[in-house]
């Protein structure tokens, strides 16, 4: 694992423990597919949330949510969709949610959270 | 989540006409996004970019949020890049950077550079008026177009060299000192550079003549003659010679200028009637006005309330020799594209300078001139018809002898201006009640009515021309409308069969050889 995998590692790290903080329940962890990897899978009550996760280390190559371009937010719809397919039953709603954390060497890891991205 | 929301004012021009438009900012909590709607054309449409580069270099990043821009009243085009500072503002009110409510009063006008440098851009005094026109009490303008935004009264003008400035202005936690007023520029107005004089003419007492009779009532002229006499000399000193612009009129051709984005370097109106000379290449669009997208003002505009000369008059397109007919009529052009019509002013006094033929040797007997018959007649076929049909005085401007250069130097501009001025003064009086300013603009049968018909003695000459067929009924009219201006001139009440007979020959002199 080098370094830049680790720091997503980390990132998505902080994301679970963040999510779970707020009372919602993880359920998977990079989902894989042939279309791609949803990085964390919780239940918000009744909601599914597809949540995916961006970690930087400083702002210099932009906010770590600014890497989240509106072709990504659409890849994410097609995941859900894809994720909704395996699942058996029915899912009353479904939200995908974008979590940018910016981890500065030497300060406290800012996390901040979007909630229902359009797409 | 709170609305974050941050409003200011701008301008959008449509011709010389703006509107205040309303520039609005919204930010909310969704993936970073920045668009801009309310039609902006492509140059204002890329205002984000421009805006999110500039916030950040200037220390104040926009929140990586969802900022979207909407340009009130939306269904009204957004031409041009002078919004950028209007949005900046809004998007830092909206984001708690500057005080929102006191960006919402203050018009904000020009562009970004990426380092947060606020740039000039077209048309600042036109949307100066407009908002002036409106209102507004405070407009803010780039430094480099700070001098024509200082030429409108009744709005306090600031100017700031960057955004970091404007934020300190309206920072949050300043006090409420109020922004900080512009001092007027110094500088040389166009008109003291002007060094031309009618007393630099060698000899031509006939043309000038013409030129002075031009001047006193407002009349278009033709010159005709060969290469070099000093045809074009001639018309670049007519505006020496005609009344400077009232302060309206000064206004509106500032406005022009500052449209076609000439730069205006003092803060102190050029009374000075323009004079503009296109080349006889010119295209239509270049003489009318017009361009993709944004609609610039053409000659005939830039030379509303002064001269526009068409040297080699002969050689330019008749297409664009058709377009003048309508404006020489109204006063104004108008423009017509899918989204909008804009109507520009053109009032211009008309000096054409032609040649006797293409090679411009056919003069006196002709025999120099290696010119065709057929050549020769297409020539002449070209200046002919309606458009030199409205043309008052149409001289033939001779070759100079060398006797010529004896003669002292010729009556300046000055002296010449004093007897404009002061005919000016007595075809107000008399047609003032009408509302015709000048004689040129008088309707043609007033003069062959009561009470301003001359007697047949006075216009017998005329009267037979007319019967013999060498004059047309607006022939006529012309020459009569000419004996007035003279008579102006020479401070006569009532012209003499002396006026009549000089306006006759300085509308027939040039026909016969055109």
């Amino acid at each position: 694992m080098d370094g830049h995998q680790a720091l997503g590692r980390y990132g998505e790290d902080l994301a679970a423990r963040y999510l779970c903080d707020r009372g919602m329940t993880i359920l998977e962890r990079n989902w894989r597919c042939a279309e791609g990897e949803i990085d964390l899978v919780a239940l918000d009550g009744d909601c599914l949330v597809i949540c995916e996760v961006k970690t930087r280390r400083g702002t210099g190559a932009g906010d770590p949510l600014e890497a989240v371009t509106w072709q990504k937010a659409r890849r994410l719809r097609r995941l859900a969709a894809a994720y909704l397919r395996t699942r058996p039953g029915s899912v009353p709603d479904v939200r995908i949610d974008v979590i940018g954390v910016l981890a500065r060497p030497g300060s406290r890891p800012l996390v901040r959270h979007v909630v229902a991205v359009g797409a | 989540m709170s609305a974050k929301l941050g409003r200011t004012l701008c301008v959008a021009l449509s011709g010389l006409d703006g509107r205040i438009v309303d520039v609005e900012a919204h930010i909310s909590a969704q993936l970073p996004h920045f668009s801009v709607t309310g039609l902006p054309d492509k140059a204002c449409g890329q205002a984000p970019d421009r805006v999110r580069s500039a916030a950040a270099t200037s220390g104040f990043p926009l929140p990586p949020q969802r900022i979207t821009v909407n340009l009130s009243p939306a269904s009204i085009p957004k031409q041009g890049t002078g919004f950028d500072v209007a949005i900046a503002l809004a998007v830092l009110g909206a984001a708690g950077v500057v005080d929102a409510r006191r960006i919402s009063r203050v018009v904000h006008l020009g562009e970004l550079g990426l380092d947060g440098t606020v740039r000039g851009v077209r048309g600042i005094l036109p949307a100066v008026l407009a908002a002036a026109r409106s209102g507004m009490r405070h407009v803010v303008v780039p430094p480099v177009n700070l001098a024509e935004a200082q030429l409108v009264d009744g709005v306090t003008v600031h100017s700031a060299p960057d955004l970091a400035t404007l934020v300190g202005w309206y920072a949050v936690r300043g006090g409420v000192d109020p922004l900080p007023v512009a001092l007027p520029v110094r500088g040389e107005s166009e008109g003291a550079r002007r060094h031309v004089d009618l007393g630099d003419v060698v000899g031509q007492p006939e043309a000038r003549l013409a030129v002075e009779l031009a001047a006193t009532g407002e009349h278009h002229l033709l010159m005709n003659g060969p290469p070099g006499v000093g045809k074009t000399m001639l018309a670049e000193r007519l505006v020496t010679i005609l009344p400077p612009l009232t302060r309206e009129q000064a206004l509106q051709t500032h406005a022009i200028r500052s449209l076609t984005g000439d730069e205006i370097r003092a803060s102190e109106l050029d009374l000075t009637p323009p004079f503009v000379a296109p080349h006889h290449s010119a295209s239509i669009a270049s003489i009318t006005g017009g361009g993709s997208g944004v609609v610039l003002p053409g000659a005939i505009s830039r030379a509303h309330c002064g001269v526009l000369f068409l040297d080699e008059a002969g050689e330019f397109k008749t297409s664009v020799l058709q377009q003048l007919r309508q404006p020489l009529e109204s006063g104004e052009v108008t423009i017509a594209r899918a989204r909008q019509l804009v109507s520009l002013p053109a009032r211009f006094q008309l000096v054409l300078a032609t040649n006797p033929c293409p090679c411009g040797r056919a003069w006196g007997k002709g025999v120099d001139c290696s010119c065709s018959a057929l050549e020769l007649r297409s020539y002449q076929a070209k200046l002919s018809g309606p458009l030199v049909d409205r043309v008052d005085i149409q001289v033939v401007v001779p070759p100079v002898a060398s006797a010529a250069f004896a003669e002292e130097r010729g009556e300046t501009s000055a002296a010449v201006l004093d007897r404009v001025l002061a005919a000016r003064g007595a075809q107000r009086e008399r047609w003032s009640e009408h509302g015709w300013p000048t004689n040129a603009r008088v309707p043609g049968h007033v003069l062959r009515r009561r009470p301003w018909r001359l007697p047949a003695s006075v216009t017998g000459a005329v009267d037979r021309a007319l019967d013999l067929g060498q004059l047309t009924l607006r022939g006529y009219d012309r020459t009569l409308r000419l004996a007035w201006s003279s008579a102006d001139l020479f401070g006569r009440s009532v012209p003499t069969s002396e006026d009549v007979g000089l306006a006759y020959t300085m509308r027939s002199q040039g026909r016969a050889a055109a």
